[in-house]
């Protein structure tokens, strides 16, 4: 026993000397910024305001739990005195808040607040002086550019989900039993470590209007001799050239996951199938699917969310335009011309997508259990 | 339903590895084969190969006067019952029954009795409708034996079916399939295990896999006969110390009388021992073990022994008493006798140890005189 307290006293002292230093560093941080010369200095020199950006936030923090527990425990609920007891209890049922407070806190500001605002935004006019109530809402039903995005969105959401967790599963299910297995996953994963403006960029070259140039046209014109045309234009199916680059980067997440999920099935239930007479396709179908459908259901919803948010692919690509418009790239047609607009337009995006995360989320917990 | 021949069946793996060599075993209809060996022995390989999950590297495997070496598993007339049960886990229990006769495309009708049937036959008709996760061990292993039944296969092969069970369960489950083999008495059976009591309990014969030296060290069939065949008259020193528990003691000794009946002088002991196993008159002089099980060790007064030795450890089990006695230097396993009863106080005596000529076996190199 006594042993156990004077380690516990140890542990105790180091831990107010670790306090100390913290809080000594901080104070001749903070002595040193009133100093003319020293912000000069740091003016001039990125690497000095990153360490102390560093030493100020990981401090803050640290400071932030000490000070709160000691005014929690030797302040507000002392653990000495007549409800020394009582004191103790409910100083460790507020102490959890005083942990997540700071987590709630900058979700509230960054997150919260701007939804609330934006929310309040989109009620008014373009120079945000005039409340209009709901009339950029309405204004946007009847605009058929915005109908337009609307429906490209749906196919959007319907296809590419659909797309890479389907390839996505037939890639887990081919590369697994292969010796070279590892590099056909590494080949189809790469794409998902380009940015979206960079596979746009690749993917301007494979459609592009030139047979020398874009690998569609060669074929084109390789097979049936047909003279170059410009995919992006085609009406209607320029929307699907578009949602290939996306899937073509998606697969590769899709693949990984379900690959995962592949291997977690007991092999003793596949080998119980085929003495049962299943055949291969049997065995994926009606063994392999419905054991990882859980899984399933989280990529594709996970991939969804991520297609309500693209932006970038139709913007680099078409910029919008040949009817191939979807809600974010409308919603950036409007930024800096008419806020009131854009802020609808965000808002509609995030009804949309809110309903699908919280579907995500359930499926992942489920998983999880 | 069936009859099994294996001709010369091998197991290699990867062109090299070779696992299984000269397998040779005729199963007759109706039986219950146990096989049996030490771990890695590729008791559960061999049963396999039968099923079809795994290659056949050699020889042929009949079934019903068959080749069936390259026939899929579904189409060998064969059902098994896995260790980890291997239930669908999507599937509620009246699907999983059901899944084989699905994609072998019965009618309904027919599926519906023949799940209901095996349901009725093992008592599973209240679970129907529950998913494999609804249920206790012992369930799911009925479930796994229900979807086997459902197929009416010619053969049942068992892969340690009841090793994932706790012991109450798996005594409950053992009995529960020796009275289906008996409901069944048509149905060949084939199955896996390390756990003696099972193996003697059910089986109609016994196969004891092991390492054999003429067959340069490959897992081979070592011996093949009913339990107490394999029990009373074991055809090497593996196979006696192999089947019976705690094993057979080995003691080092010389023959010094040959004829009908041997007579023996063991190195720790004094007078003879005599054995009803014959031997030749050549054998005269030769260097042998003495076999007594520890089960057929009686303790004597004589000065006729086998064994005498200090009691290290008295193991009172009740219905038993091990006597665990020091053996001199260089010798591992202890020798070990089973006396019925109590008998308190052993514990340091010094007790002398004989046995019934018709228990006492003889090896010469690892084989028994009887089967030289």
């Amino acid at each position: 026993m006594a042993v156990q307290e004077d380690t516990q006293g140890a542990s105790f002292i180091q831990g107010q000397a670790v306090i100390w230093l913290i809080g000594g560093l901080l104070l001749v941080a903070a002595i040193a910024l009133l100093l003319p010369d020293v912000r000069g200095m740091l003016g001039n020199s990125p690497i000095l305001q990153g360490v102390l950006t560093i030493v100020l936030g990981v401090g803050g923090c640290i400071g932030y739990f000490w000070a709160s527990n000691i005014v929690l425990d030797k302040v507000i609920f002392p653990a000495k005195g007549a409800n020394a007891g009582k004191n103790i209890n409910r100083a460790n049922m507020v102490r959890p808040w005083l942990f997540i407070f700071p987590a709630f806190a900058a979700l509230g500001l960054y997150l919260a607040y701007p939804v609330v605002g934006s929310f309040i935004r989109s009620l008014y006019d373009r120079s945000g002086d005039t409340f209009i109530g709901f009339g950029n809402y309405a204004w946007l039903m009847q605009d058929s550019e915005f109908q337009q995005a609307v429906f490209n969105n749906i196919l959007w959401a319907l296809v590419v989900p659909a797309g890479s967790t389907f390839f996505g599963l037939v890639a887990a299910q081919l590369t697994d039993r292969l010796s070279w297995g590892n590099i056909a996953k590494s080949l189809i994963f790469m794409p998902m470590a380009i940015s979206f403006v960079g596979a746009s960029l690749i993917w301007k070259f494979v459609y592009a209007n030139d047979a020398d140039i874009g690998i569609v046209n060669a074929f084109r014109e390789w097979v049936f001799g047909a003279d170059s045309v410009d995919p992006l234009q085609v009406s209607f199916w320029n929307n699907f050239f578009l949602m290939f680059i996306l899937i073509w980067i998606q697969t590769g997440f899709a693949m990984v996951i379900l690959s995962a999920a592949l291997r977690g099935i007991p092999e003793e239930t596949v080998e119980a199938a085929i003495v049962d007479g299943a055949s291969p396709l049997q065995v994926f179908f009606k063994i392999k699917v419905p054991q990882i459908m859980g899984t399933i259901v989280v990529v594709w919803t996970t991939i969804t969310i991520l297609v309500l948010k693209v932006f970038d692919i139709v913007y680099t690509m078409t910029g919008g335009n040949f009817g191939t418009q979807i809600l974010p790239s409308y919603m950036f047609e409007f930024m800096f011309r008419d806020d009131g607009r854009a802020t609808a337009v965000a808002f509609v995006i995030m009804l949309i997508v809110t309903p699908v995360m919280v579907w995500n989320i359930i499926q992942a917990r489920k998983e999880m259990r | 339903m069936a009859n099994l021949k294996l001709k010369d069946v091998a197991k290699v793996y990867g062109g090299q590895v070779e696992v299984l060599k000269d397998i040779d075993l005729d199963i007759e209809t109706g039986e219950l084969i146990v096989f049996v060996g030490p771990s890695g022995c590729g008791k559960s390989t061999l049963l396999r190969m039968i099923a079809g999950l795994e290659q056949i590297s050699g020889g042929t495997l009949e079934i019903d006067g068959m080749v069936v070496n390259d026939v899929p598993p579904s189409e060998r007339g064969i059902a098994m019952v896995f260790q980890s049960y291997a239930l669908y886990p999507h599937m509620t229990v009246y699907d999983n029954m059901a899944f084989a006769l699905q994609i072998a495309k019965k009618s309904k009708e027919e599926i519906d009795r023949a799940v209901r049937a095996a349901a009725d036959k093992l008592q599973l008709t209240e679970y129907l409708d529950r998913l494999p996760k609804a249920l206790s061990g012992g369930q799911r292993q009925r479930v796994a034996i229900g979807r086997s039944i459902v197929r009416d296969p010619k053969v049942y092969l068992f892969d340690e079916p009841l090793s994932n069970l706790d012991a109450a369960l798996r005594v409950a489950t053992r009995i529960e399939i020796a009275q289906l083999k008996e409901q069944m008495p048509d149905s060949t059976m084939i199955y896996v295990t390390h756990d003696q009591v099972e193996a003697m309990t059910l089986a109609s014969r016994i196969v004891v896999l092991d390492a054999l030296k003429d067959n340069g060290y490959k897992y081979s069939i070592a011996q093949v006969g009913t339990p107490l065949e394999l029990y009373e008259t074991p055809n090497s020193e593996f196979v006696a110390r192999f089947i019976g528990s705690p094993a057979m003691n080995l003691l080092e000794g010389e023959i010094v009388a040959t004829g009908e009946t041997t007579t023996l002088r063991t190195r720790l002991g004094a007078g003879t021992i005599t054995s009803n196993v014959p031997s030749r008159p050549e054998d005269q002089g030769a260097q042998v073990k003495v076999g007594i099980r520890p089960e057929d060790a009686v303790a004597t007064d004589s000065e006729d022994f086998a064994f005498s030795g200090k009691v290290e450890v008295e193991e009172r089990l009740g219905e038993v008493t091990l006597l665990y006695f020091e053996r001199g230097a260089g010798q591992n396993d202890p020798v070990i006798a089973k006396l019925p009863g109590i008998h308190p106080g052993m514990r340091g005596n010094t007790v002398k140890l004989t046995a019934d000529p018709a228990k006492v076996h003889i090896f010469q190199d690892g084989t028994s005189l009887l089967y030289r």
